[in-house]
């Protein structure tokens, strides 16, 4: 079918409270689930960890109706893209994930640590997970991305240079203590803490 | 290199502080984003519908042991980018209300009837030339309680992926012609009446089914690439 150049993009909108059921797994209804925390597959390599934590508003309370979305490369920084030629073919890591929060607006994912992807110049950014936030009071999804404490590429990551420094440890996931590579992430929606959000 | 997703396609959206949609005044970023460039981590996106969709997942009218109460209807359309390319493909989630207005959600507390055949999520993939198809019942309005006396006018949520993770969107479907148009805070966060029309479905009499269903057509439309190829390493 032709079609003619449209006026402009379709405006965003909230996905409201109940977008549980159409897009999350924790919906409790009967319904095939497309997407999980659970990123890690049979065939997946890399260093498994867990990011958890909690979503809360301006007054500091909790958001128990905010969806998150990640995407990020496997532990080589190859993204499952048909843009990314150098993606392993056999290779069933997808590296997406989605999960609503729970009563608490807690999360979690698991998955496996990024290798390093390279910037537009070609420079190696530190490893990153990045991230879409959505839910009932957001007309648009906020876009951050989760760094990873202790990874001295940090340093010299590109991104993370063009945030003010004392802002920069709202993107940093902070290892817990324990065997498990746990890694707490919180997200701040607005105020004092406010997690660092990007206009991309 | 320079940006491939033009940012001033984004002038479209609402902003994300709109004090008339009482939620966003403690959930919109209160400092100003950070412009950054995309990066291979914002050019490229999850594509995979084709392992996850079934061939009946987007006819909400059969999910149930029988018929869903209602009016019947097709909404069907392009995903396009912003110069009409259609976008193959694509992943195309919606989640709605029945025809009485009622969510399968515990915390909708709306007193309208569940309908046991109708559990209102849907998901399809687009073909390749960006078409979509869905079979589904019409929603009713229902009540929120943003202000004194508010209605959500009838919509269907559609989240639809392109082809990189800046060009994801979630929105809403509109049905021509409804009175809570201008009452709606959540329709209205998007001031430009242009962009606050394109969430408006238009009906569509030619691929009405006779004696079937009422169909509407709902293209939607994706921040699309600029001509600058990316750079190769």
């Amino acid at each position: 079918m032709q079609q003619t150049k449209p006026d402009g993009l379709t405006p965003s909108q909230t996905v409201g409270p109940y977008f549980a059921y159409g897009l999350t797994s924790n919906g409790k209804y009967d319904w095939n689930d497309a997407f999980s925390n659970n990123l890690v597959t049979a065939d997946t390599s890399g260093e498994r960890i867990r990011i958890e934590g909690q979503v809360f508003d301006g007054d500091g309370a909790v958001v128990p109706d905010c969806m998150l979305e990640i995407w990020q490369a496997d532990a080589q920084g190859r993204f499952s893209d048909p843009q990314d030629k150098r993606a392993l073919p056999n290779s069933t890591f997808k590296g997406f994930g989605r999960i609503g929060t729970d009563a608490k607006g807690g999360y979690a994912f698991d998955t496996i640590k990024p290798g390093q992807v390279a910037d537009p110049d070609g420079k190696p950014q530190a490893p990153h997970i990045v991230l879409a936030v959505f839910a009932r009071g957001m007309l648009l999804h906020n876009y951050s991305r989760i760094y990873f404490d202790g990874e001295a590429a940090n340093a010299s990551d590109p991104v993370l240079a063009l945030v003010p420094a004392d802002r920069r440890a709202t993107l940093i996931a902070t290892r817990q203590p324990g065997g498990n590579a746990v890694y707490r992430f919180d997200i701040h929606l607005q105020g004092d803490k406010e997690t660092v959000f990007f206009d991309v | 290199m320079t940006l491939v997703y033009p940012v001033q396609s984004l002038a479209a959206h609402p902003p994300r502080l709109s004090p008339a949609y009482k939620s966003t005044v403690k959930r919109s970023p209160s400092k100003p984003l950070i412009p950054m460039r995309h990066t291979l981590s914002e050019l490229t996106g999850p594509v995979y519908g084709h392992e996850t969709v079934r061939a009946n997942d987007h006819d909400l009218t059969v999910q149930g042991k029988g018929e869903p109460l209602g009016e019947r209807i097709i909404v069907h359309g392009h995903v396009l980018d912003e110069d009409g390319r259609g976008v193959p493909n694509a992943l195309v989630e919606l989640w709605q209300a029945n025809s009485c207005g009622r969510y399968v959600h515990v915390v909708d507390q709306h007193p309208a009837p569940l309908d046991p055949n109708f559990t209102g999520a849907g998901r399809t993939q687009s073909d390749a030339q960006g078409y979509y198809r869905f079979v589904t019942i019409k929603p009713g309005a229902y009540p929120w309680g943003n202000h004194h006396n508010a209605w959500r006018p009838a919509h269907i949520h559609f989240s639809v992926f392109g082809h990189s993770f800046v060009s994801r969107l979630v929105t809403q479907m509109y049905f021509p012609g409804d009175p809570l148009f201008p009452f709606d805070p959540i329709f209205n966060s998007v001031t430009d009446e242009k962009a606050r029309n394109r969430m408006i479905s238009s009906f569509d009499l030619e691929n009405t089914k006779p004696d079937w269903a009422l169909c509407y057509r709902f293209n939607i439309v994706l921040r699309g690439r600029n001509a600058t190829p990316m750079e190769k390493k």
